[in-house]
């Protein structure tokens, strides 16, 4: 789960990690009062959304006077912003973080992290802050730093120190990377995040350390027993379908094409996505119904896919292991049925009861073909949604 | 021969009195699975399913001599469980349940190489491990399984009972299947495997069925060039998947701009895999490479 800038930063303080004075706003008035709140004349207006880029795409505003905190916060408030790492609808700006500006000498990158195949928390530092990330690992490989944090012994005083000098700090400054570095790594532990990243660290004119940005990601699987933080969820900035599908307990992503897709298992999802694109046709969706494929989760699931009005055929593919096949089939026509489904739907079933399964498809009636195999399968679904007769 | 497990395994079954425990172990019983026993903290000393409950696993061990476990608690007792089975001295661990919080997985991942080397760790959120018609520990449905010479290893679950019923349906059967789970942190890896597979004379060919993300599979795939000799057929799922919507950048940097499907395919075929493109071929292939 992400969370957006302004929550992650209060995250920060509560850690003692620098950051900028700051407040969020959801209205005009309320970014007013921020400003005036915050003080000086001048100030940073930034957009409060679930992406990187901001800067590029008009995220982020310098402004002077209360007057253009209002101009900006209005320009920016109910809005969606579009930045390279967003869709081409973007995501909805629903607050501003009105913050007071910071003197920059230099900007650096930090992030904290779980290196799977060291299976540790790592940290990652660089002298070319602001900057893309991914772009200084592949044009200058060398500036990117690495910490591994020991799993019994934790992060080490001099591990930062090694990575505060190899940055060029001086003074000062390598203690206060410390400072930062130690209360990362406890935060980290403490609250369950996958990643952390100061993108820019910034060294002020005064030689202090300051937080710029801050994202935050906290791992999902651990939020029920990290409640404040799950608190912090913002639906808003999810696909409205995949929203539903979360709702439900099911993986649902949606995609460009036309073939809508209903499987059981992650792996066996992408793999029909794979093979739907093989036989020519484009996924509307990879969509994982999960072990259990009771009708009320395929009538969801469904209801999911046909939101979308793109689809053109759907391909039900489900491997019944330990779900019986006929069951399977049962659920399939009383959700087809329920869900009123007009588009031709392919279903591939294999597995325990698959003649009876097949068999409860064909006497249903319904505008459902039986694939007798995975390869058919796919071949069908892409004829149906290209609109030949199958 | 097989790998890990095999007839003479003895099993429990942690979270035994549970839903899924419960429904599992009737399942691996049915398969013929020398299931022993199992544990429900508090119901020690009833019977289940005709077996004995234990309090702990230490009691298990104790009583029975158990030598692998499946565990099916909730995510967060699952770590502990994990833990609880390794110190009382069973050898292969294979933890179904999905969720549990990396941190955990940290913790016992290292706590499992640093004090317990000789365990076996499969998963967690995985279906588990079978040698057809000798032992089942997982959610696999056991009909599918034949008995023979392939030796399965997959990230995916469903995915791995595509491969499971091509090469039955081939007539190749499988030496043993083992499904390493898609978690972030997991016990055996793909290189684990075929360390087994590659030293078992009933295993004869191996598929490796692989997914988007992380580097195992080009770990997999340098391990081959220099380790394993028998013939290997592999299909990575996930070529059409988008690329996620992540905040964070860090994660590719770490994996070397590693993790698409296509970098992962050439990592194989460079190591003189056999891949296929279809999650369909994957049988009819390997039989080629066979020639039988």
């Amino acid at each position: 789960m992400n969370l957006h800038e302004y929550q992650a930063k209060a995250l920060f303080r509560e850690y003692g990690i620098p950051v900028p004075a700051g407040q969020a706003a959801a209205s005009v008035p309320e970014a007013a009062q921020a400003a005036r709140a915050l003080g000086g004349d001048s100030w940073i207006v930034k957009a409060q959304v679930h992406a990187g880029g901001r800067g590029k795409a008009g995220g982020v505003k310098k402004v002077t006077g209360v007057t253009e905190v209002e101009t900006a916060a209005k320009a920016l408030l109910g809005t969606r912003l579009v930045t390279h790492q967003t869709t081409s609808q973007g995501q909805p700006i629903n607050q501003v973080l009105i913050e007071t500006p910071s003197g920059i000498a230099r900007e650096l990158y930090l992030a904290c992290l779980i290196d799977r195949a060291l299976e540790r928390v790592v940290f990652i530092g660089s002298s070319a802050g602001g900057m893309d990330i991914e772009e200084i690992a592949a044009k200058s490989p060398e500036k990117i730093l690495k910490a591994a944090c020991d799993p019994i012994a934790g992060l080490q005083a001099y591990q930062c120190r090694e990575l505060g000098f190899a940055l060029g700090l001086v003074d000062k400054q390598i203690a206060a990377l410390t400072r930062i570095m130690l209360s990362l790594f406890h935060m980290f532990n403490a609250r369950d995040l996958s990643l952390v990243e100061i993108n820019p660290l910034v060294v002020t004119g005064a030689g202090e350390l300051i937080a710029l940005d801050a994202k935050v990601q906290v791992d999902d699987s651990a939020l029920y027993r990290q409640p404040a933080l799950a608190e912090l969820r913002d639906d808003t900035q999810d696909d409205p379908k995949e929203r539903a599908a979360r709702e439900h307990d099911l993986n649902y992503v949606a995609l460009d094409g036309t073939i809508g897709c209903m499987v059981n298992g992650a792996g066996l999802a992408m793999a029909t996505m794979d093979l739907i694109k093989l036989q020519g046709g484009q996924p509307a969706n990879f969509l994982d119904v999960g072990g259990g494929a009771t009708a009320e989760r395929v009538a969801e699931a469904f209801k999911i896919i046909l939101a979308d009005p793109k689809v053109k055929a759907i391909l039900v593919n489900i491997f019944g292991g330990i779900v019986r096949c006929d069951l399977i089939a049962d659920g399939i026509i009383k959700a087809v049925q329920e869900v009123h489904v007009a588009v031709p739907v392919v279903v591939r079933l294999e597995g325990t009861n698959v003649e009876q399964g097949r068999e409860r498809l064909k006497a249903s009636g319904l505008k459902i073909t039986s694939a007798m195999s995975l390869t058919e399968g796919a071949k069908q679904v892409v004829v149906a949604a290209s609109g030949k007769a199958a | 021969m097989s790998v890990l497990v095999n007839k003479r395994t003895k099993v429990i079954c942690q979270g035994f009195t549970g839903k899924q425990g419960t429904f599992h172990s009737e399942q691996a019983i049915a398969y013929g699975t020398r299931m022993v026993g199992g544990v429900t903290p508090g119901k020690g000393g009833q019977t289940h399913l005709g077996l004995p409950v234990f309090n702990t696993v230490r009691d298990a061990v104790a009583a029975t001599g158990a030598d692998a476990s499946m565990i099916y608690v909730p995510a967060a007792f699952a770590a502990d469980s994990i833990m609880e089975a390794a110190a009382a001295g069973i050898r292969v661990i294979a933890c179904i349940t999905e969720g549990i919080p990396v941190r955990d997985m940290r913790r016992v991942k290292n706590a499992l190489r640093q004090y317990y080397p000789q365990v076996s760790l499969i998963g967690p959120n995985c279906p588990g491990i079978i040698t057809p018609g000798e032992c089942k520990i997982g959610i696999m449905p056991g009909f599918i399984h034949q008995p023979g010479k392939i030796g399965i290893v997959s990230r995916s679950g469903t995915l791995t009972y595509e491969a499971v019923y091509q090469t039955t349906h081939e007539g190749l059967g499988q030496s043993t299947c083992i499904g390493i789970g898609g978690d972030p942190i997991q016990g055996l890896n793909f290189v684990d495997c075929l360390t087994l597979f590659q030293s078992d004379p009933q295993t004869e060919g191996i598929v490796l069925v692989g997914e988007i993300g992380g580097q195992a599979e080009e770990d997999a795939a340098a391990f081959i060039q220099s380790h394993v000799s028998k013939p290997v057929v592999a299909y990575i799922a996930g070529v059409t998947a988008p690329k996620g919507k992540r905040m964070g950048h860090a994660g590719a940097v770490i994996a070397g701009g590693k993790g698409t499907a296509e970098e992962k395919y050439r990592a194989l075929e460079v190591a003189g895999v056999h891949t296929v493109r279809s999650p369909a071929e994957i049988g009819r292939r390997m039989r080629e490479v066979l020639g039988t």
